[in-house]
């Protein structure tokens, strides 16, 4: 009934040392060899967020093997990037980490800024950009929190999450017209000025979400269930994390002091952090291992809490100017290469350009997040239960359309 | 024809030893008319029992159909929605109806390679015995489809069938997500059998009777309120392991590895569409049912409340009226049950198959033991003192 991998004989024969028993049967020898079940996980398994596949290779419950496969939702994004202007392209930048668009288009407006040094970034665009790049790293979060229980069970917080991505999708719906795929932070500064009476909003949004994170600390991260399905399953120590050039909470969670916003600060992060704003969220073992999947959820759920005290400080210090530096309608980047990481909620989001002066790229490469960290899970499925896979998947929280772009 | 228990008049003893014949009241009823002397006695009978058939089916489809749409209501609340709210007019009433039709008129579906037999019969399997346990649920202290001594041995033995039906629809799916639900779901009912059973015992040892009935009535002192959960110390822990084993039974969250959704795609559902899948659907909401009136007849008074202590002692015993009072009274006992399974699915995350085996090996099944004991003892003492 179950397809077998390999040809698979039950015999029943006496054996050739069997003994004779005193009732006159001779002793039987079982010959049952089993083997292991190959079991597609994907690429339409709710489990695997997107068309992902996994092939897993199970002995009953026991994960014996995984392989994950990718290319089920490739665009050929970075090849687009070679034939489109500059400015184009920046609508493509949305559809990879379709999450975390503004922190995409940051990281693309950023790499082409790289090259145009006589381009002036006004301040309010700055910090626009900052309070825009980390919302959406709160929207993002809210919806790694989201489906991490999901994949454990608890349907509720899902939907807790929703309300609050809600929100701001709604606060960017008012700034910019989209709600998951913006193109609003562009070369040279932000597509246009805030409506009147967004930046208060903004705080208004602070303010509420800061008493829900409490309570949904409590309900979910802290749940004795969740925290018995999630402390020392999928352990990714320190050393492991290093080798496979882990980053973000990944990274993060397993211990590792490195954020990009403050080792190798872009925009006004520096300035940010000499204030004292915010911290970085590392995982500690608190629950049981460091480096388990409770930790790599902890570390994305107080992240939250710390972007919001980014966006409050943004919102303390912006004052009237204007949003977009001087940028042709049509524009020409020197000639030259520049590679700009940033921190995209998922890890190190590189973009690296390289122009002939021209107006298209010559190369447009993208370094995905979820794409390195995914290859991580082959090393830590197996010997795992089913239901373990699940939550490891769910922790190293991809996005399919940035592992595949 | 037996007439009902007097309520109030009999001593405990003297309740354990009546000699209980056995019967359907509809049976009952028919005889008391009397029929033409011409029409053979079978006849009748086998009509009374048809009819029966008839009502239990009717009153079962309803109260499963409400806790599905109960369900999406108190989920939709619990999560910032609102639930079904156009079918029908008045907050979506006509939601579930409107689904059921939908699904009766889905093609009907067998997956290549299944085992065509097998995957059939499994929901009837499943449908059928859960409807036979329901069949020593009483609607009323003068209305039941058959009395019998030891209901609740047959509610336990008919309702665990129903995993044979889902072992049989895991296996002829011809799809390993199913066949892995399959295993779960006779792995976890094996392992929950024997807390749910002996967490039973307690209230049993404090009623000493195994019909649903008499439990009923012999809770009815102290105006209504003389419920088992509050006359044994042993009851509030045997409840609650009872309830955790019965949630485990209903495959209902924490518990609901069978068909876990994010690890094994729908478990046993995978390959089941329109009707047949409904079938199970109807099978786990009667089966939450069950669960909760077997908790309300044993642990919290059954038919007995204030309301029915109050009209007993006005004078109005027996009839329509008292019947129906009784009968609301069960029903709302039993929707709380229902309510607090719903309330716990939405709430709490799904706990891991190695925890599940843990938990009813290793703590409910010994703890149970115990409750049992504690419940024997104390009976003891409370009848060595008064």
């Amino acid at each position: 009934m179950v397809e077998q991998t390999q040809e698979y004989k039950p015999s029943i024969q006496p054996s050739e040392e069997g003994r004779v028993l005193p009732s006159g049967e001779r002793e039987f020898f079982f010959d049952v060899s089993t083997s292991d079940l190959e079991v597609n996980m994907g690429p339409q398994h709710p489990a695997t967020h997107g068309v992902m596949r996994v092939l897993l290779r199970t002995d009953g419950e026991l994960v014996t093997g995984a392989q994950p496969h990718l290319g089920y939702l490739h665009r050929g994004a970075e090849k687009i990037g070679e034939n489109v202007e500059w400015l184009q392209y920046l609508p493509y930048t949305d559809r990879y980490d379709y999450l975390a668009a503004m922190n995409n288009n940051l990281g693309y407006s950023l790499a082409v800024e790289a090259l145009m040094p006589g381009l002036e970034i006004p301040r309010r665009a700055t910090l626009i950009r900052t309070i825009c790049a980390e919302l959406n790293r709160i929207a993002s979060h809210l919806i790694a929190f989201g489906t991490y229980g999901l994949d454990i069970g608890a349907f509720t917080p899902f939907f807790y999450a929703f309300r609050e991505r809600e929100w701001i999708q709604a606060l960017f719906e008012k700034i910019c017209g989209a709600r998951l795929t913006y193109s609003y932070i562009r070369i040279g500064g932000v597509f246009n000025e805030a409506p009147p009476g967004w930046l208060k909003e903004v705080e208004h949004f602070c303010d509420v979400f800061e008493e829900k994170w409490k309570e949904y600390y409590d309900l979910l991260a802290l749940n004795h269930i969740f925290v018995m399905r999630t402390k020392d399953i999928g352990v990714i120590t320190p050393e492991m994390a290093y080798d496979f050039g882990l980053t973000g909470p990944m990274l993060r969670g397993s211990g590792i002091d490195f954020d990009l916003r403050r080792d190798m600060p872009y925009m006004d992060y520096t300035e940010i952090w000499e204030a004292g704003a915010y911290q970085i969220p590392l995982g500690s073992g608190e629950k049981g291992t460091l480096g388990d999947c409770w930790d790599r959820f902890d570390v994305r759920v107080k992240e939250m809490i710390e972007s919001i005290k980014i966006v409050r400080y943004c919102l303390g210090v912006i004052e009237p100017g204007p949003v977009l530096g001087d940028v042709p309608k049509v524009i020409k980047v020197p000639p030259g290469e520049a590679y700009v990481g940033i921190e995209n909620p998922r890890g190190e989001l590189g973009h690296y350009s390289h122009s002939d002066g021209g107006k298209v790229a010559v190369r447009c490469r993208v370094r995905g997040p979820s794409f390195v960290n995914l290859a991580v899970l082959e090393d830590l499925m197996p010997g795992t239960l089913l239901a373990d896979s699940v939550a490891i998947i769910g922790s190293t929280d991809i996005v399919v359309g940035e592992t595949d772009r | 024809m037996t007439p009902p228990l007097a309520l109030t008049a009999l001593p405990q003893e003297q309740v354990a030893t009546t000699p209980n014949p056995g019967g359907n009241a509809l049976l009952d009823l028919v005889n008391k008319i009397g029929p033409p002397e011409w029409i053979p006695d079978w006849i009748v009978a086998l009509h009374a029992v048809g009819a029966g058939v008839g009502i239990l089916i009717g009153i079962v489809s309803l109260i499963a159909m409400y806790s599905v749409w109960m369900e999406r209501k108190v989920s939709g609340h619990m999560q910032c929605r609102l639930g079904p709210m156009y079918a029908g007019g008045w907050h979506g009433w006509a939601q579930t109806i409107a689904d059921g039709v939908k699904l009766l008129m889905k093609e009907d579906m067998i997956p290549t390679g299944a085992d065509r037999v097998l995957f059939i019969i499994a929901p009837g399997i499943v449908l059928a015995s859960i409807f036979g346990a329901l069949v020593a649920f009483p609607i009323s202290y003068d209305f039941y489809f058959a009395r019998m001594d030891l209901g609740i041995f047959m509610i336990l033995a008919l309702g665990s069938t129903t995993t044979i039906g889902v072992i049989m629809a895991g296996w002829a799916s011809n799809s390993k997500w199913s066949l892995y639900g399959a295993m779960r779901e006779a792995a976890q009912v094996i392992a929950y059998e024997i807390p749910l059973g002996l967490a039973l015992m307690a209230p049993l040892i404090t009623l000493g009777t195994f019909s649903l009935l008499d439990a009923s009535a012999l809770q009815s002192d102290w105006f209504g309120m003389k419920w088992a959960i509050f006359t044994n110390p042993a009851n509030l822990p045997a409840f609650v392991i009872f309830w955790i084993a019965a949630l485990a039974e209903t495959k209902r969250a924490p518990f609901d590895l069978p068909e876990a959704e994010s690890e094994l795609v729908a478990g046993f559902l995978t390959e089941y569409s329109g009707i047949r899948w409904s079938f199970f659907f109807m099978e786990e909401y009667a089966a939450m049912f069950l669960m909760s009136v077997i908790a309300a007849m044993f642990w919290f008074g059954g038919f007995e409340s204030p309301a029915t202590w109050a009209l007993r002692s006005a004078g109005v015993e027996g009839g329509i009226f008292f019947g129906a009072v009784c009968f609301v009274t069960l029903v709302i006992k039993a929707f709380a049950g229902v309510f607090l399974m719903m309330w716990l699915r939405w709430t709490l995350p799904r706990v891991r198959i190695d925890q599940v085996m843990t938990m009813g090996y290793k703590y409910l099944t010994p703890l149970a033991l115990l409750c049992v004991l504690i419940a024997a003892v104390s009976e003891a003492v409370k009848s060595l003192l008064f």
